[in-house]
């Protein structure tokens, strides 16, 4: 076994890291969160295309990186370790995901080249209010019309939503889920920005007869959306890595410094065992975080392997990572449930992607069903 | 042994319920309902209608213009009012400095300040922490330099909660350097309006502002402000906290967000597609808190009938503190999981999630300071080790 990255997989991590720290501190997220407008900047988003980072997991001949999703984890842990605000998860990870695998030749084409010159945010609405975490089971509808397609619903709580050019939607059509792309601006969108509990942003939205640009359907909906899912739930663990990872910094580092009862307060032994136990779930969540982005784009026999290990990752970032950033409150004392002080950002970051692709009672629950065989 | 409550205690209960239905106007009944947030003003407007019924203090003896209750009635009637929604009254004035007042204050003091805090007069927040003195709060530094009839207090105060609301604060200030450093602390009554004294709110983990910090750029203050003995403040930051902690057993407040949780898993449908209230996994961690509820609720009434016989809290109020303030986190956890994608909303308008869900989010993120405020847990831990278990020192 060999965990090292590759040399060219070292260079895209550091580049990433040094972006993160010379150019996008949790200061500058603070900020966009306070400020009016889409919460992140059109400019980064180009230069992030620029730099190449958009174009990851996307085939050389349309003009991508053809990386895999262990490449788009370490970028993903990477811009979470200062809680870089642009929407990659959202654009890059679910959207491009749902295009790549159910899109043609010719339609990923068309709408992956807006996304990798960094001119357009798309965004992946799938969830329906009241569907948990089923993506097949819609209410959302496509009709078939003349030459193309109508889509009737709504879509709750859609990542970057607020901000995309473009949709992939997933609609029933004749008792099976369908992907369709549909246009922000086309006439029967409506979409209401709503906030998120990691001070992001998204969008409800509603389909009162919106034409489709174009249907996906190079590969079976329903499993493209099942693969999808277990991409975006490998990608957040690896996000969650750098999340943790700085809470746990951060956490070491205030023990080491502050000073109550004339003592650093890292010299109790209470403390200094909390601080093992948060490095212990650290450890752990790395491990399973690289079997998952690695497990991540088996398909056919590899499949069950893939959904086990990411299934494993998401509960150990459901426990595990909900422990460093519990802890992590607990031990900053009061200043940590300041809204001033950064580990509250990351707390909630973190309890965003537990509630995203899958809770630990899914991940529980379909690893017992793989478990079972 | 009888685990019942008394006829009477029964006969009582059913009063108190009865009256805060009819009591309780329909704008606060409303977000009682829902568990939404409170404003100060209905706080207030609360206050002034228990004040009416002479229950603004339960737990203040007749002759300051209490109702009389006995520790086990005043447990049922904070249970009732929990488990309505209704909004918690600030507790600094009605529960902190007010029996302080009562205990340590001149005839003068006692005059001037309780009537006014009973009727929702004035209102007052607590001065306890600074940013270097937390746990180890006898290490604050803000001081009252003596200048004749008056002191000159200096420093900063932090987690001055609703100090932004407040009309007066009461402080523990540092009156002398000399001895041990619990020696030289003073309790000071300071009015918000002295020139010198400012106050600037700061968000929480939930994104309300709930607490503040506290300037004080030698602000003058009489000494007739002064509770209790010169440097005798120590003692009476001492009674405090152990009241304080038998104050956030929260039970009510779990029972009713467990409650939520129940309502909550009604309202979601599971991906099976059947409410989560019917899937054996859902019900079985709701239950599993409820019981652990009880358990903790058993252990209060121990407590309140110890109290019951006359005597005073001991460490063992400790326990409560712990347990409780776990109580409220894991029921919060638990809302934020049963709300699936709901849980990633924020302050959103109504009806982008349900009413009953519209505060879990924010509720959830600033009940991380149960563990930490009152005591942190951890210092709960080191008095329960110490004076019950009887640990030796390190």
């Amino acid at each position: 076994m060999d965990f090292d990255r590759s040399e060219d997989q070292k260079l895209l991590a550091k580049t990433v890291a040094d972006f993160a720290k010379k150019e996008s501190t949790v200061e500058r997220f603070r900020k966009l969160r306070n400020a009016d407008g889409e919460g992140f900047e059109r400019s980064t988003w180009k230069q992030m295309a620029e730099l190449g980072w958009l174009s990851v997991p996307f085939a050389e001949e349309l003009g991508g990186f053809g990386g895999s999703s262990v490449d788009v984890g370490l970028v993903l842990e990477e811009l979470g370790k200062s809680l870089v605000p642009e929407p990659y998860l959202a654009s890059v990870v679910l959207a491009g995901a749902a295009i790549r695998l159910a899109g043609s030749v010719e339609q990923q084409a068309e709408l992956l080249e807006p996304l990798l010159e960094g001119d357009q945010v798309l965004a992946l609405a799938y969830a329906e209010r009241g569907a948990r975490y089923a993506t097949s089971r819609l209410s959302t509808t496509a009709e078939a019309d003349g030459s193309g397609w109508v889509i009737r619903g709504e879509k709750v709580f859609v990542l970057a939503g607020h901000a995309a050019e473009r949709f992939v939607v997933s609609a029933e059509v004749a008792g099976e889920p369908g992907l369709f792309v549909v246009d922000a601006d086309a006439a029967g969108v409506e979409r209401a920005t709503v906030g998120l509990i990691d001070g992001r942003r998204g969008a409800n939205l509603r389909f009162d007869g919106a034409r489709a640009r174009m249907r996906l359907e190079a590969a079976p909906a329903a499993e493209v959306l099942e693969h999808v899912m277990d991409l975006a739930a490998a990608a957040a663990v690896a996000e969650g890595v750098g999340v943790c990872h700085a809470m746990l910094q951060m956490t070491v580092e205030y023990l080491k410094t502050r000073e109550q009862f004339g003592a650093k307060i890292g010299s109790f032994q209470a403390l200094q065992h909390r601080a093992v136990d948060m490095f212990v779930e650290m450890e752990l969540l790395r491990s399973i975080a690289l079997e998952a982005v690695g497990r991540a784009d088996a398909t056919g026999e590899g499949k069950a392997a893939r959904q086990a290990a990411i299934s494993a990752a998401k509960l150990q970032l459901a426990t595990g990572g909900a422990f460093i950033a519990r802890q992590a409150i607990q031990l900053h004392g009061g200043i940590g449930v300041t809204d001033e002080h950064d580990v509250g950002l990351y707390f909630k970051r973190l309890h965003a992607l537990m509630s995203l692709f899958g809770d630990e009672a899914f991940h529980a629950r379909r690893y017992a069903q793989l478990q079972r065989g | 042994m009888d685990l019942a409550f008394t006829a009477a205690e029964e006969e009582f209960r059913l009063k108190v319920r009865s009256w805060i239905a009819e009591a309780m106007p329909p704008h606060i009944a409303d977000k009682a309902r829902d568990g939404r947030h409170f404003g100060m003003e209905e706080v207030m407007e609360w206050h002034r209608i228990l004040d009416g019924q002479g229950w603004a203090a339960p737990h203040w003896p007749e002759e300051h213009g209490g109702p009389g209750f006995t520790a086990t009635q005043r447990f049922i009637f904070q249970e009732e009012t929990e488990a309505a929604g209704a909004p918690g009254l600030s507790p600094f004035g009605l529960v902190m400095v007010g029996p302080l007042i009562q205990r340590f204050g001149t005839d003068a003091q006692k005059a001037r300040f309780l009537p006014k805090i009973l009727a929702g007069e004035e209102v007052w927040c607590q001065g306890y922490s600074e940013p270097n003195a937390g746990s180890d709060l006898a290490a604050l530094r803000t001081e009252a330099i003596d200048a004749g009839d008056h002191f000159v207090v200096t420093g900063q105060k932090t987690w001055t909660t609703y100090a932004q609301y407040a009309d007066w604060i009461f402080c523990l200030v540092r009156t002398s350097t000399e001895g041990k450093k619990q020696a030289g602390i003073s309790f000071l009554l300071i009015d918000l309006k002295t020139p010198g004294v400012e106050v600037k709110p700061f968000q929480t983990l939930g994104n309300t502002p709930a607490f503040c910090d506290t300037y004080f750029e030698g602000a003058k203050v009489p000494k007739e402000n002064l509770l209790g003995p010169l440097n005798g403040g120590w003692t009476l930051a001492k009674a405090l906290l152990g009241h304080e902690r038998t104050l956030v057993s929260a039970v009510g407040a779990t029972a009713r967000t467990l409650a939520t949780a129940r309502r909550i898993a009604s309202g979601q449908v599971g991906d099976d597609g059947r409410p989560l209230l019917e899937d054996a996994h859902w019900e079985g961690r709701i239950a599993r808190l409820e019981a652990r509820l009880q358990a903790h609720r058993m252990t209060v009434y121990r407590a309140l009938a110890e109290q019951q016989k006359g005597k005073h809290p001991g460490p063992e109020s400790s326990i409560l503190k712990l347990v409780g303030s776990e109580l409220v986190q894991r029921a919060d956890e638990l809302c934020m999981e049963l709300m699936g994608h709901d849980a990633l909303s924020w302050h959103n308008p109504e009806g982008v999630v349900p009413p009953y869900e519209q505060n879990v989010g924010p509720q959830f993120a600033y009940n991380r300071a149960t563990t930490i405020y009152a005591g942190s847990n951890e210092i709960q831990k080191n008095i329960i080790a110490k004076l019950i278990l009887g640990m030796p020192k390190a």
